[in-house]
Parts: C-alpha cells; structure tokens; sequence
C-alpha cells in the first residue's frame, strides 16, 4: 500500500490547477464586459453572439479540440506567426492548453455572469446614470457588487470545469509530463496502462476535490442568499 | 435657468395597440407640477423622455440648455435631474450614506437632506434594513444631492400607506420649498395633488387633456353644486312607482331614488356624474 502512495505524482493535479486558476483569471476579464454587454443591448445581433458563446456547451470537445489544433498548429497562420515572432509553440504546450481551455469554458464564466446582471433591478442602473456616472462606474461600483453569488459561482464553476476537461486537452496538449499531462489526462493513460490501484487514488482525489469545491460554492450562495 | 421647453413626439406599443405621445408643454422655474391620468396614457415614458432614458422626436430646452434637439441628445449622465422611482431603486450594497454620497461627496448637504428627513440617525444602516417610507425618504434624498435642476418623480409614495404618504407629502414640500426645485410628480392621489403641486396637467391617450391649478383640475363641480362623484350604475331596481339606482362610487355603494323617465334613459354599467347640493351635510370623523 505505501509503495503505492510512493509512486503518487502530484504534478499532473498541480498542473490542473494552474491551468483552471490561469484560465479563470483570463476568462474573467473576457466574460466580464459581454456579459455586461449581453445583458444591456438591444442589439439584433445578441442571439447570434449568445448561440456562438453557448457552442463550447453542446459541442463535442474532439470538435472544438479539432479546430484549434488546425488552426493554432505550426502549419496555421496564427501558429506559424507566434512560432516566428516570439518562438513560442501553441500546440502540445501548456499555453495551448490555456488558450484552448479559455474556449471550452467561456460559457461557464459568461452565462452566470449575464444572468446575474439581467436579474438587476433595471431602474437601479438607471439611477446611476441619471446621478452622472458613466457605464463602466455603474457596472464596477454598482452591478458587480449586486451579483455576488453569480459572480462566486461563475468563477468557480468554470474553475472546476477547467480542472475536469479532458478531450480538449488531450487532443490539443497531448501528454506531456509536466507541461500538458493534466490530471485527467494522467487517469486516462493509467486506465490504458491497466495501473488500476493508482487509477483509482487520483479518480477519489479528483471526486473529493470535485464534491468541497461544490459544496463551497452552495453553502455561500445559501449564507449570501439570507 | 429659467423656462423648460418640452415639443416631443413619441409612437408608443401598448396594450391597446399604437399610441401618439405628443406632448407641447412650458413649465416655469420653481413649478411643481401633477401629473396625472389613467394607466398607459404616457405619463411614466413622457418623464423616461425628459430624463434622457428613452428617445423621442421633438425638443427639450431648459433654460438656455438644449437637451434634444435635432441631432443633438444630451445623455441621462449629462442633464442634472433628479429621478425618484417607485420601487425606490437604490443600491443595496452600499448604506443609505453611502448612497448618497455616491451622486457626489458633498458631506455636508448629504448631513442636511439626511436631518430634514429623520434618517441621520440610520446613516450607516443597509438599504435592506430600512421600511418602505424610509427607503423612499433615501430615494428622494439621493436624488436631491445630484443638485437638480429639474426632479421628476413616478409615483413615488403609491406603494406606501396613508399615515406615511402624509408624512412623505410634507417632506417632499419642505424639500421642494428649500431647494426650489422645479418638479414633475406623476399621482392618481387627489389629496396628493392637492397638498403638493402649483399646476396640474392631465394626459389621456398621449395627449395633454387639462391643464391648470389644482382646484381647476380636480374640482368636478359646475355652477352651485357642491358635492359630486363620478360612478357606475350596477342595478336600476323598481319599487313601486319609484325606481332605486344602486351607484358605486370609489369603493363605497349608494343608493339613489330615481323617476321613471331617468329609469328609462340609464342604463346598467353606464358611467355617471353624480351631484348634489349640500346645505347641511353631517361631518363625523373617523
């Protein structure tokens, strides 16, 4: 039994993490102004940004991995232009692996956030902006602090999403020990591997991770809530 | 800052199908003007239009000031106005202080609106914590440290009870009297118009209707008449030779003797007029 914990490598959980906190971080700055945006337009073309920012929800992740491995590969414009100007690879590498994260995810940061700042009281960012402020004042001073418990969920629901992906990451990182080999990713190849025993101590860690992030999240929302 | 000039026209979508708003209108500095009207007869969007939340043809000059005119729309940031919505609207992550200082840092009008209206004491408490009149006391306050040169209010003490209307009424005049504060108040309550505003004006149907002080306005009344209600006849009944009209008034039902000519000529669910001469009338309070 100890040998087993010996060979417990805790890399792939730590490049998990770092790859949801990057990811978060990203998408929060990205999901905060359209969903701001999404929520207060009248604009025609809003079901259209609504469907395409959804897509990453109903798509098969081999789909979406596809199109960014062509389209970020060394053979792409965009790949062979990063690959030129900075030297940097955007496939099989960790920053590939974010970049592909920030799509499979968006929705998970956008949705939450949109229907948060839908359920404001409309008359209230009104007010704001018949007293003179501008939009940006009015959605950093008053609808974000009203959204509290969309905004905990949208951030750790697409933290934990980002940390349980597995077809993206396999089909745009591969499996790269310490660079792409998330913790998903290292499950899948100990299945393939038939090493059970340690299959079955990384899947717990991930359910019991998986269950208090949850659980954290409800018991703010209920506390938040009274 | 003198004379506010109002030409604006507006297609409004309502239940009823498509609308006209048109709207010519002058109001005097320091006016504190009524607006009444039934439901849907444009009032709440002709405010929505001055305060710059929704679009409309037309012209808003205040003072030298355009506000719309041609291709030039000021935005709701830009007009200085004060707006008091009916569900009060306030910020509830920030204390009623706070909210007030939220407009702009003026510490010390801020501590003054407060005192005027019973709420220092409260300063620091959320909105959440606060009744319904106090929280409409907050909304009035906020709205008066933006300095306005024009206040407009929706309805603002309908959703609240007699005894705290009454109270709310006379702040409303204590500020208005303070500031000067040219104002616009969207009421159905008679009592309400009365006690508050200079100048009433009516809309039915987006169009100005009546137009004038008060009593003008509200007073039904015509030649030596002194009291008289307008109503529903629910039943024309016989008795004899007689006939009994049974008349709802407000939520109050009469009964009223009627002749056999006027049994004939009214009819059931038809609106009347009811008045009467009153040369002793019993007055009991309540």
């Amino acid at each position: 039994m100890i040998e087993i914990f010996d060979k417990l490598d805790f890399a792939p959980f730590l490049l998990s993490f770092k790859l949801a906190a990057i990811t978060t971080l990203i998408l929060f700055f990205i999901s905060l102004p359209l969903a701001w945006w999404l929520s207060q337009t009248k604009s025609k073309s809003k079901p259209i940004i609504e469907a395409i920012t959804a897509l990453p929800i109903v798509l098969p992740p081999s789909v979406l991995g596809f199109y960014i491995l062509v389209s970020l590969s060394a053979h792409s414009p965009i790949g062979s232009f990063f690959e030129d100007m900075f030297g940097v690879k955007l496939v099989f590498s960790f920053i590939g692996l974010v970049i592909a994260s920030c799509f499979y995810s968006l929705p998970f940061m956008v949705q939450p956030l949109q229907s948060g700042f839908e359920a404001l009281n409309k008359n209230m960012l009104e007010a704001s902006y018949i007293v003179g402020k501008s939009k940006i004042t009015t959605l950093f001073r008053v609808a974000l602090p009203n959204i509290k418990p969309s905004l905990i969920s949208a951030i750790i629901i697409t933290f934990a999403h980002t940390v349980g992906e597995f077809g993206v990451v396999l089909m745009v990182g591969g499996s790269i020990p310490s660079e792409t080999k998330v913790a998903s990713v290292a499950i899948y190849e100990m299945v393939e591997t038939m090493d059970y025993d340690l299959a079955h101590i990384y899947s717990a860690i991930m359910v019991l991770i998986s269950f208090l992030v949850l659980l954290s999240v409800y018991i703010f929302n209920k506390r938040v809530k009274i | 800052m003198s004379k506010i000039r109002i030409k604006t026209t507006k297609t409004l979508y309502g239940s009823s199908g498509e609308m006209l708003l048109n709207i010519d209108l002058e109001i005097n500095k320091g006016e504190f003007i009524a607006l009444s009207g039934p439901s849907g007869s444009g009032k709440t969007t002709l405010l929505r239009i001055l305060a710059g939340l929704e679009k409309s043809q037309g012209e808003i000059i205040i003072g030298d000031k355009i506000w719309q005119r041609d291709k030039i729309f000021l935005p709701p940031q830009k007009r200085k106005i004060g707006f008091v919505f009916q569900d009060y609207a306030l910020f509830p992550n920030m204390s009623i202080e706070q909210n007030l200082l939220f407009v702009n840092r003026d510490k010390e009008l801020a501590k003054q609106l407060l005192k005027v209206t019973e709420l220092y004491e409260l300063r620091k408490q959320l909105p959440n914590r606060l009744s319904g009149g106090q929280k409409q006391r907050v909304s009035l306050c906020r709205a008066m440290m933006n300095r306005p040169k024009l206040l407009l209010m929706d309805e603002p003490l309908s959703a609240l009870d007699t005894a705290m209307r009454t109270k709310l009424q006379n702040e409303i005049l204590t500020l208005h009297k303070k500031f000067q504060t040219t104002t616009i108040m969207v009421s159905h309550d008679p009592s309400e118009i009365y006690h508050l505003s200079s100048r009433v004006i009516l809309l039915q149907n987006g169009k100005i209707v009546k137009d004038g002080t008060p009593k003008d306005v509200l007073l039904k009344t015509t030649g030596s008449q002194k009291f008289s209600f307008e109503g529903e006849i629910l039943d024309i009944i016989e008795v004899d030779v007689i006939f009994i009209a049974v008349i709802s008034i407000g939520q109050q039902l009469v009964e009223v003797v009627i002749n056999r000519k006027e049994a004939r000529e009214l009819k059931i669910g038809q609106k009347v007029n009811i008045s009467t001469k009153a040369f002793s009338p019993n007055i009991r309070s309540l």
